[in-house]
């Protein structure tokens, strides 16, 4: 189980959160603007790097708060902020 | 009584005052408090415990504790549980114990005769065999055969699990010399230290042994190393507790076996650590040769420990096999306590002199080696043979002890993904750095096997721990200990008999649990499974329950051998989790049923319990009335005369399980217009609107409306099921994507409770409740919202409708719900009114056509599929879902429909769920019976379903399938009654 750093909370369990997925790309002002084949990129191919990974997690079971945390996929480490 | 036949009547670790009695497949023996089962038995002779997996051969106990990778049991009565091995089950009294993988006993095991088809079952067989027509034809047949204890057949209704998280600087794994002397420095600077001990009783490798310490026997050091550690209050210590798991970010698990308080059968720690010590010991392993599995056949430490700790003589005449020198000073702790050492057989071509001084007028072979063992359900000899080749010769003997070797017991370094290396000097793989996480090995489990060493390594250890973690740990000097012999080992991973030889046909096992030979590998080899991953795979060695702790380091020898390869190019496999078997009950803890997920109530649960209501689960956990019959009334008889109540009369329900949610800030209409379809900016204070929310995808996320209070302040209502749902969907669009925008959401479902009242006579109800609140159609329109006081209370009532009929939402705060519902109850009676379930509820709403989540809403279906194209925004450039939405559209391709179904029988009702297909054929579904009920209206049933293009094909006939008929069905609109709208309004 993680330890994930809540910025409000300090270190917790995994537990505590919901996953919310990789950060994306931040929702784009204009969605119509896009190609379609754009769009559903957007929509569909989230980042999936073997390496460091910036993540959401709802602090659900906490303060409540969507975090971003940096994670390693191969060894599960989480990283400070800027992914070093 | 005495305690078995072969007991001797002094020494060891057993309470001679406290006799119990037990009972071994069907037959009844007697022990001594502190043994073991394992050891019970052997002091009663009994050699046949076990049969083997595959072969069903019959097999003994090979092991004195967790190692054991032969003899299983099953307990039944009160601690009914399977697969322990039966080294680690305490001896209690009245303890039940059965071996698995036997019928009727291992004594006359009718699967017996896999033994004379063996040739049939090579490594891999099933794979190769049961191919046709599928696995999956044969698995129960193979399950059965091949298969362990059964799954517990009772529940345990008086005993609970328990779970436990624990945090500590430094844990220590093993309360053995290395395990106490880290516990002890690292626990005099201060840091909290947490002690896991898998035995009942602190010592480790000290209680199977007759070693001194500071000049007295061992065991005082450790009663005295044990009451320090117990006396400081920054200690903890378990016994009885196996660390059998280490997980990311120093997550350790730990099953305790015997907590207190008494009612428990376990609990399971999850234990998050600073720094970890890891002083697990080191495991024996056998020596492979002909018929090594025969009862009896023993690991060395295993006899001495049964010698020493249990006083029983595992056997008379003692036939010894090694390859190292560790087995000299068991041999003699052996011979001590009576038993004969009939020969010490000795693969390396010189034995050290101290080696040989401690069995003085023994016989020593060196150089030779056994090459077969001899005996069917119990060994009877051993044919010894020169090493390099020659005759052989036959040594009597009702006991053969093995000793191939120590293997540091590497399980949770390796778990916590920190490399091995193979160390030349003693034949084994040891710790290697760097370590994944912060976690050291002490003592044995780091290849260090002499006595004095281990006490050094153990304080060292410690102490750095510690001192990582910023304590300051004073230097702890370890009690003086003899000098130990060096191991001397010299690998020998098959004594193989000769071609032609006497042997050459007979199995030699290197994985007892799972009957994997030195010929299975062979096949693996020739087969092509030569990376130890596959060979493991393909011969299923190292699996099961022992997970190859005695067997993995000599498959991956023979692997060596065979190839021609060093042991490090060959590696070893994954060491996994669990370390020993562990309870499903103990990983749960707790967390059964409806503490893990409680129930939610209304303030008027009670109420409805005392009017007999039949309560459901009704979504999100909610229970609520399904239905309130009177006597004598069945299901359907009381569904249709609520939903007649509201229909003609009036109705009352509790809706407070919708979800509600506060939306305050200058940013809330834009949040409003991204959430739903369509639009929110143009909303007039006092008034709500129906919205529909999509998901990005397009797809319907929840339905519900939402009312303007005042500029910048709303409230939402959504979904029951859906309402934490639609929570994290605004709390992400706000915290993730506009972080930027000043809005505050707050969930105020439990705050509001709600009473509806619908019917014609709603109005009429709610005048003779008492309101200041102006009624009137033209003051308060439908879709209104309004604060006052309703009966005696202050209320805010809104006027939607999930009916179909006249309604008005009566919100109070939930304290004063009860009192809301009292008074309802004591204005009705003129009124007729009817408190009406969620059964009634659903077939008014089938009846308008109104949607459902999880039932219309299934997660496939957009606003278009139902309908709902009007309530598609166009004026808007952006909302979730727009996007994806079009493109989906563009498309054009066919897709399921919202359409009413009418059965061609007016009194049949089909099941919810049920398949449309083609013609009803018999063939791939278009589209399905998303609800169907009895119309109180329409005096027949009525049905909604999803159906492909079906709102071209109103008008036309849709077949249902049902397991063995087709029930023919006209496609309707999908609503029956009142299709304008005009009683909602009204």
């Amino acid at each position: 189980m993680l330890v994930i750093p809540c910025p409000f909370c300090g270190p917790r369990n995994e537990s505590e959160f919901v996953y919310g997925g990789p950060v994306k790309p931040r929702r784009p002002e204009d969605p119509a603007a896009l190609s379609d084949a754009a769009w559903v990129d957007y929509l569909t191919v989230p980042p999936n790097p073997q390496g460091p990974l910036p993540e959401t997690w709802w602090h659900l079971r906490g303060c409540g708060r969507w975090v971003t945390v940096t994670r390693d996929t191969v060894t599960h480490e989480i990283l400070p902020e800027d992914g070093t | 009584m005495t305690g078995g036949r072969l007991r001797n009547a002094g020494g060891g670790r057993i309470d001679r005052t406290r006799p119990l009695r037990f009972r071994f497949n069907g037959r009844d023996y007697d022990g001594f408090e502190g043994d073991t089962l394992a050891s019970a038995l052997l002091a009663h002779g009994v050699r046949l415990t076990a049969r083997s997996f595959k072969y069903h051969r019959p097999r003994g106990i090979v092991g004195a504790g967790v190692e054991e990778p032969s003899s299983f049991v099953e307990l039944s009565g009160q601690a009914e549980s399977g697969n322990q091995p039966i080294t680690t089950v305490r001896l209690r009294d009245g303890l039940e114990a059965r071996a698995v993988n036997c019928w009727p006993s291992p004594g006359f095991d009718l699967l017996a005769v896999n033994q004379a088809v063996a040739r049939l079952l090579p490594a891999g067989f099933y794979y190769k065999t049961f191919m046709w027509p599928s696995w999956h034809a044969f698995e129960p047949a193979i399950r059965r055969a091949a298969g362990l204890a059964a799954a517990p057949r009772q529940e345990r209704r008086e005993e609970r699990y328990e779970t436990r998280h624990g945090h500590c600087d430094v844990l220590v794994v093993g309360a053995g010399p290395a395990g106490l002397m880290a516990a002890l420095a690292a626990a005099r600077s201060g840091a909290r230290v947490l002690l896991a001990d898998d035995g009942p009783e602190p010592g480790g490798a000290l209680l199977g042994c007759s070693a001194r310490l500071d000049g007295r026997p061992a065991l005082d050091w450790v009663a005295e190393a044990t009451a320090a550690l117990d006396g400081m209050a920054n200690v903890t210590r378990l016994s009885e507790a196996t660390v059998w798991a280490y997980r990311e970010a120093n997550l350790l698990l730990v099953a305790e076996r015997a907590p207190a308080p008494a009612h428990l059968v376990e609990r399971s720690w999850r234990v998050r650590a600073g720094r970890v010590v890891v002083a697990s010991g080191a495991i024996e392993r056998p020596l492979v040769f002909a018929d090594n599995d025969r009862p009896g056949v023993m690991l060395t430490s295993a006899a001495r420990s049964y010698a020493t700790r249990y006083a029983v003589r595992p056997g008379g005449r003692a036939l010894v096999f090694a390859n190292n020198s560790s087995a000299y000073g068991a041999a003699a702790d052996l011979q001590a306590a009576g038993v004969e050492i009939a020969a010490v057989v000795d693969s390396r071509p010189q034995v050290p002199d101290a080696a040989a001084a401690l069995l003085p007028g023994v016989e020593i072979l060196a150089g030779h080696v056994v090459s077969r063992a001899h005996g069917a359900r119990a060994v009877s000899g051993a044919t010894v043979r020169p090493a390099a080749g020659g005759a052989g010769r036959r040594i009597a003997c009702d006991l053969l002890c093995v000793s191939g070797g120590w293997n540091p017991a590497v399980h949770l370094y390796s778990q916590s993904r920190s490399p091995l290396r193979y160390d030349e000097g003693i034949a084994a793989f040891v710790p290697a750095e760097p370590a994944a996480q912060p976690v050291v090995c002490a003592g044995a489990a780091a290849g260090r096997f002499g006595l004095a060493e281990v006490l050094a390594d153990g304080a060292e250890r410690g102490r750095r721990a510690a001192e990582a973690l910023g304590f300051a740990a004073p230097a702890v000097d370890p009690p003086a200990a003899e000098a130990s012999l060096p191991l001397a080992i010299e690998p020998l991973w098959h004594a193989a008999p000769e071609g032609g030889a006497e042997g050459a046909d007979r199995k030699a096992f290197l994985d007892l649990q799972h009957d994997v030979t030195v010929a299975d590998i062979r096949l693996a080899l020739r087969e092509g499974f030569g990376a130890v991953e596959h060979a493991k795979r393909y011969t299923t060695a190292g699996m099961g329950i022992d997970q190859g702790k005695t067997g993995n380091i000599n498959v991956i020898g023979t692997l060596a051998a065979e190839q021609g390869l060093r042991l490090e190019e060959v590696g070893t496999t994954t060491f996994r989790s669990p370390f020993v078997p562990v309870a499903f009950g103990a990983l749960a803890g707790a967390r059964q049923e409806s503490v893990v997920l409680p129930y939610r109530h209304t303030p008027i649960t009670a109420w409805n319990k005392a009017r007999g209501a039949v309560m459901y689960e009704a979504g999100a956990r909610w229970r609520r009335p399904g239905y309130f019959p009177l006597p004598g009334e069945s299901f359907q008889e009381a569904v249709n005369r609520e939903s007649r109540a509201v229909r003609f009369g009036a109705g009352v329900y509790d809706g407070s399980p919708l979800g509600k949610f506060e939306i305050k800030g200058p940013d809330a209409p834009r949040l409003l217009d991204l959430l739903y379809s369509n639009l929110f900016a143009t909303l007039k204070t006092g008034m709500g609107r129906y919205g529909l929310m999509l998901t990005e995808d397009g797809l319907i996320l929840d339905d519900g409306v939402t009312f303007k209070l005042g500029e910048e302040h709303y409230l939402m209502s959504s979904s029951t099921a859906h309402a934490d749902e639609v929570y994290r969907h605004m709390e992400r669009v706000l915290q993730v994507e506009r972080p930027d925008w000043r809005v505050w959401v707050t969930p105020v479902t439990a705050q509001w409770s709600n009473a509806t009242l619908c019917g014609p006579r709603a109005r009429e109800l709610l005048a003779a409740l008492g309101t200041d609140i102006d009624l009137a159609p033209e003051a308060f329109p439908f879709m209104g919202l309004r604060d006052g006081q309703v009966a005696g209370l202050p209320a805010r009532v809104c006027r939607v409708s999930f009916t179909g009929e006249l309604s008005f939402e009566i919100n109070v705060r939930s304290r004063d719900a009860a009192a809301l519902w009292e008074r309802i109850m004591a204005a009705a009676e003129p009124f007729g009114l009817t408190p009406i379930g969620s059964e009634a509820n659903h077939v008014l709403r089938v009846e308008k056509g109104f949607l459902s989540l999880g039932h219309e809403v299934d997660g496939t279906a957009d606003p278009v599929d139902l309908g709902m194209a009007w309530i598609l925004s166009k004026k808007k450039p952006d909302y979730i879902g727009k996007r994806a939405l079009e493109i989906r559209r563009a498309r054009g391709a066919p897709r399921r429909e919202l359409v009413g179904l009418l059965t061609e029988d007016p009194q049949r009702l089909v099941v919810e769920g049920a398949p449309l297909t083609p013609g009803g054929a018999r063939a791939a579904s278009e589209g399905f019976v998303s609800a169907s009920v009895w119309s109180v209206v329409r005096e027949r049933s009525v049905a909604l379903g999803l159906l492909m293009d079906g709102r071209a094909r109103i008008g036309q006939r849709a077949h249902i399938r049902i397991k063995g008929e087709v029930v023919p069905a006209e496609i309707v609109a999908p609503c029956f009654h009142d299709p304008e709208g005009a009683l909602l309004r009204s």
